[in-house]
């Protein structure tokens, strides 16, 4: 039963509503069990060791990276694209499914828009870093300076990317605020005078469930979900254009923009998931976050993974179809070179592996889909390697043909990513609330009602 | 000048609904709801217009979207044109990308910026409350003596015929009791 209905039933009376704030405040109210702080003394190292990196890096030189003339981009560019592509599943079920009025989303809304804010602040700083003088980042946008003015290229595609990423950095995070208003004012009342409730104070804007303030601000949500929509699809595209405007073999392609859509909402859904499994467990959450939540979001993980998967083929076949010598290699080099094991890998874990989500056994099964979300995202991060790697380490002139190998620099700023990562997201799951406390009592009767008629 | 008031307070939605449909009946003056969701539906009940904020989305957008057009232009054509690979001075295809980005951006805040000035929301701001709970699990109905005819007893009695589990007496902006 508990998989059919939108939420297991709760119990009947005045009670509920009251209950759904008692359930998902309490977890932020109380001090953190062991497993959280274990998580975060894991995830706090990880970070400090990307933050020991990063200023070995910056204060060395590039040269600390594997990076040469020929492999000019690798480990800094995979992440950035990886992490971008993380954050879109958020928008995708913050927005997309907003707008196709999908009301499972908003059991797992909050929590996966705080992912994409999360995951773009990871995203940012590779490129930034890349720079190798970072503090010179700001050269990338319109300013007027003593030079003339010279402007920067409006006709580049990395100024776009900067553009782009940060629209998309400030519309989510606009979003997700104005979401996260009312719950702020819920979380504001039932705090105790004294500091907790002065903070919930500053940062709830003074709601006070007036309607008239809800008609407008379910106005403007409608309006941000309709925005970012295009928006989310924009910023994979434009990111698609820093390869696809190159002239490199297996860059130069118009199947990028959809390609790498549909790859960044695979491998954003797989980490949905992959947080969302622990956070029900570890937050008490498993009436929020359901078999249902498990059964749709394994079957989006399907369908985008066979999308991917479609790609593949059909960016192998063009190849071989075509009469370019110098795509054909590509490919056959990136299926039978030197990183021969990574394309692999990805075809494993992007194509094969999400299949057996078909089986309905597997799909309700919390363990197994944690399982094959985990094979997903070391798919989707190879997908990005095997792009950029393989396209560039043998490229027109074979006397310039090159290997590639990560440094430790390289790996240590890979894991204080995911260190980052999972320090802001478990740092949010103590302070703010990870559901969307509001949205969620709007669609209380939903399940209720459906059973009765 | 201070007014009467009588405030409704109900548990659930339904029960919210059918009183202020009868209080529109009986032609009283509904000051405000509050809920502690957005109740779907309620804005067609209460007569509500469609918030215009869109309006402000589309003029900001459209704005955004000719201003940073015209910049793009201007900076690559007009003011310091820079050949880059032979391509024109004015590479419109190439202007899309950021133009739409900047429009999304000014169309985003521009409406959020709208919606927390209309609705006299702000950082810091003292929330008025009119019941404790009403950000939790109490819906509370708030109407207000409009003529003479105003019947406080017959009031009272229609809110709690529509299921109101309180019904309070007050003044225009008093204090609530915490």
């Amino acid at each position: 039963m508990a998989d059919v209905a939108l939420r297991p039933p709760l119990v009947a009376g005045h009670k509920r509503l009251a209950e759904v704030t008692e359930d998902i405040c309490r977890p932020m109210e109380r001090w953190p069990g062991l497993a959280w702080w274990a998580a975060f003394v894991v995830a706090f190292s990880m970070l400090m060791l990307g933050v020991t990196a990063v200023t070995y890096e910056i204060a060395t030189g590039i040269g600390t990276w594997g990076l040469n003339t020929t492999v000019g981009w690798a480990f800094g560019i995979t992440n950035f694209v990886f992490w971008i592509g993380i954050g879109h599943a958020g928008t995708l079920i913050s927005a997309i499914l907003f707008l196709f009025r999908q009301r499972w989303r908003t059991g797992v809304n909050r929590a996966a828009e705080a992912m994409t804010l999360f995951a773009v602040m990871c995203a940012g700083i590779f490129p930034v870093i890349h720079l190798g003088r970072p503090w010179f980042a700001y050269w990338i946008f319109p300013y007027p300076n003593f030079r003339g003015s010279l402007w920067m290229n409006y006709r580049s595609p990395l100024a776009w990317d900067a553009f782009a990423i940060s629209t998309y950095f400030i519309i989510s995070a606009t979003f997700w605020y104005v979401g996260l208003i009312p719950d702020l004012a819920t979380v504001r009342d039932r705090a105790n005078p004294g500091l907790r409730k002065k903070i919930f104070t500053i940062l709830s804007f003074g709601w006070d469930g007036g309607y008239k303030t809800w008609n407008r601000y379910e106005m403007v949500y409608l309006l941000l979900a309709g925005l970012c929509t295009p928006l989310v699809v924009s910023v994979h595209t434009i990111v698609s254009w820093d390869f696809a405007t190159a002239v490199i073999p297996g860059w130069h392609a118009t199947i990028f923009p959809p390609y790498f859509v549909a790859g960044a909402i695979f491998s954003g859904m797989a980490m949905v998931l992959t947080l969302m499994i622990i956070a029900r467990k570890v937050m008490g959450l498993e009436a929020y976050i359901n078999k249902r939540h498990l059964d749709v979001m394994s079957k989006l993980i399907i369908t985008t993974g066979s999308i991917v998967g479609l790609a593949y083929l059909t960016e192998f076949f063009t190849a071989q179809y075509g009469s370019n010598r110098y795509e054909q290699f590509v490919f056959l080099n990136r299926a039978r070179g030197p990183f021969a094991w990574a394309y692999w890998t990805m075809v494993s874990c992007n194509v094969l592996t999400p299949q057996i989500l078909w089986i309905r056994k597997i799909r309700n099964s919390w363990t197994l889909v944690f399982i094959i979300t985990i094979f997903v995202n070391i798919g989707m991060w190879f997908e990005r390697f095997v792009i950029i790697v393989t396209s560039l380490h043998r490229d027109y002139l074979p006397a310039s043909w090159a290997d590639y190998r990560p440094t430790s620099v390289e790996i240590a700023t890979l894991i204080g990513s995911f260190g980052l990562f999972f320090t802001l997201f478990l740092l949010f799951c103590r302070v703010l609330p990870v559901i969307a406390i509001a949205e969620i009592k709007g669609v209380l009767k939903h399940g209720v009602q459906g059973e009765a008629h | 000048m201070s007014q009467f008031q009588l405030l409704g307070v109900f548990e659930d939605e339904s029960a919210l609904i059918s009183a202020v449909k009868a209080a529109r009946q009986q032609r009283l003056r509904i000051v405000e709801v509050y809920t502690p969701y957005a109740v779907h539906g309620l804005e067609r009940v209460l007569g509500l217009r469609r918030s215009r904020l869109s309006l402000v989305c589309l003029i900001a957008g459209a704005t955004g979207a000719i201003v940073k057009l015209w910049f793009e232009f201007w900076t690559m054509a007009i003011d310091w044109p820079v050949n880059v690979g032979g391509k024109p001075w004015n590479s419109l295809p190439a202007f899309v990308p950021v133009t739409f980005e900047v429009m999304v951006l000014f169309a985003g805040l521009s409406s959020v910026a709208a919606l927390l000035i209309v609705a006299g929301l702000w950082p810091g701001k003292q929330p008025k409350l009119i019941h404790p709970r009403v950000t939790n699990d109490r819906l509370a109905l708030l109407l207000e003596e409009n003529d003479a005819a105003f019947d406080v007893g017959r009031v009272r009695r229609l809110l709690e015929d529509h299921g109101a589990v309180e019904v309070t007496e007050r003044l225009t902006g008093e204090e609530v009791p915490a």
